[in-house]
């Protein structure tokens, strides 16, 4: 397989007054076309940081990310946009992650027009995309508040993958959803992900959910990465101690 | 369980088609006091300057509705003209300060550190004058008259718009969808343009409309104080204030603009509480 992205010695301190805190400490990553890569950790430990520094939503103070090939750390304007179209990503509330005054069709639409699509031509892709995400044509005309959490993640990866991305961060994509709507939706991102080959970088705090569902694990603890393999060998085989709490924690 | 139907929240349409109703009713008040005020000239049935001292502090009477003031000049030709000035100054004046001070508040969230620490700064500068002081130093440097007590006023005013909309806008950019939005491909201004302004406008339109009665009554205060409206020019404060030991023996004519400050006040204190009820989606359908 060939490498897609690769982080490098991303580096990240938020400072309020004179205090400051590193959130992401020299991490550094890289995954392969079509693979799954899921960041684990308690909420705190920077794996969101890492997400957002990839998806250019914040400025990472040291580091480089190369996406295709190309560094993207630097980017601005009318390439950032063109990095959007192979790069996206789903967000932990699914409600908040759509414009209160916006259908979801609208929602889904604004990367298509943005893109250079016409009205109609929008509206039918847009169509598509909710049935391929398993909703009906009419939800296109609610709102997020009219619909449940997870009939509104669905409507957040229809709009993610509007673009055909290549790369789909999910920042804690299942964590807002009951247990049943969680599996659901992961079933949804499986067979997407067996369709479309795309890579996945999946944001999880649960241990549990990244076992069936991704390639590898990178284990995050105080904004490093203490632990990275296979999934099955860094659940089965724990070598570091805060790894080993975090399993046990789920076992619990 | 079988068969049982799973239960559905229901709209409140009966809510909702109230709500449009009080909106319509309210909107036409308004529109009706904004036309008044507009064209005030052509519907007084007197000259509202016209003197005649024979019929001074005549009551209300057939001729004269609302009886005629220590001049005889016709109380209700000069409540209508005293519209132009009360309704229409407030009116224009709540209206740069909200567009003039949302603009600077979108710029100091959407912007780098130092536009905002020195805008807000200014801000803060500003709402530290008293607000009658002000006017009483903008009356004593420029002079009293309307002009300028709409400038003190708008002096002072800008920065709770300013902050309004900046906490708001700052509230908005944290949001999720603003992120997706930018994934999106949106660009700053469409950003500001399509996610922002639309979110924030609710709360500063509510605000505006709520400030059109307070602007009215300051500026009413203003002129009663006599760094206003200057008499003779017709303005409901300073008519107030020229007849105010009237009040004891010809209340009619120190009541009549006095009412009318009421009436435009409430009716757009309503019309701001309606707008903001009928702008919560949440009592869309």
């Amino acid at each position: 397989m060939e490498e897609f992205l690769r982080a490098e010695h991303l580096h990240k301190v938020f400072s309020s007054g004179a205090e400051k805190f590193t959130a992401v400490d020299d991490v550094s990553l890289s995954l392969q076309h079509g693979e799954k890569l899921a960041i684990i950790g308690e909420s705190g430990s920077g794996k969101t940081t890492v997400a957002r520094i990839i998806a250019r939503l914040i400025e990472p103070d040291g580091g480089r990310i190369i996406l295709g090939g190309k560094d993207i750390t630097k980017t601005k304007g009318r390439e950032l946009r063109q990095v959007y179209g192979v790069m996206q990503m789903v967000f932990q509330n699914p409600v908040e992650s759509f414009d209160p005054r916006w259908t979801l069709g609208d929602g889904i639409c604004e990367g298509l027009l943005n893109h250079g699509y016409a009205r109609a031509e929008a509206d039918k892709e847009c169509r598509r995309l909710l049935s391929m995400c398993g909703l009906e044509e009419d939800f296109a005309r609610r709102y997020p508040y009219e619909v449940s959490g997870g009939q509104c993640q669905r409507a957040a990866i229809a709009r993610a993958l509007a673009l055909s991305p290549k790369l789909l961060i999910l920042d804690e994509a299942t964590s807002a959803l009951d247990v049943t709507v969680q599996a659901e939706v992961l079933s949804l991102l499986d067979s997407l992900h067996r369709e479309l080959s795309m890579s996945y970088l999946f944001i999880c705090h649960d241990i549990a959910l990244v076992q069936d569902f991704c390639h590898r694990v990178m284990v995050m603890h105080q904004g490093k990465v203490v632990e990275e393999g296979n999934c099955d060998h860094v659940i089965r085989n724990p070598q570091q101690e805060y790894t080993k709490r975090l399993i046990d924690s789920v076992l619990q | 369980m079988t068969g049982q139907r799973i239960p559905t929240v229901r709209k409140p349409k009966v809510r909702k088609n109230n709500l449009r109703l009080k909106l319509a009713f309210l909107a036409c008040l308004a529109l009706l006091l904004l036309l008044a005020s507009f064209f005030s000239e052509y519907l007084t049935p007197y000259d509202p300057y016209l003197q005649d001292l024979t019929i001074a502090k005549a009551p209300p009477s057939s001729e004269h509705w609302l009886g005629t003031d220590r001049y005889g000049r016709d109380m209700l030709s000069r409540v209508i003209a005293g519209s132009r000035t009360s309704i229409f100054a407030s009116l224009l004046l709540v209206g740069f300060i909200a567009v003039f001070g949302s603009l600077i508040g979108i710029l100091c969230a959407r912007s780098g550190k130092w536009l905002d620490t020195f805008l807000m700064r200014t801000a803060d500068l500003f709402l530290a004058f008293p607000g009658l002081v002000f006017a009483l130093a903008v009356a004593a440097v420029l002079g009293g008259g309307v002009h300028n007590a709409i400038f003190a006023l708008a002096a002072i005013s800008w920065p709770k718009y300013a902050r309004l909309s900046r906490s708001q806008t700052l509230a908005i950019s944290a949001l999720p969808f603003m992120q997706a939005a930018r994934m999106g491909g949106c660009g700053s201004l469409q950003l500001v343009w399509r996610h922002v302004l639309p979110n924030i406008s609710g709360p500063i339109l509510v605000t505006a409309m709520l400030d059109i009665g307070t602007m009215m009554m300051e500026l009413a205060g203003l002129s009663f104080l006599g760094l206003g409206a200057k008499p003779p020019i017709p303005e409901w404060g300073s008519m107030m204030s020229e007849t105010r030991n009237l009040l004891p023996t010809q209340p009619w004519i120190t009541l009549a603009p006095g009412f009318a400050i009421f009436f435009s006040v409430m009716v757009f204190n309503l019309l701001g509480d309606t707008v903001r009820d009928y702008l919560d989606p949440k009592n869309r359908g």
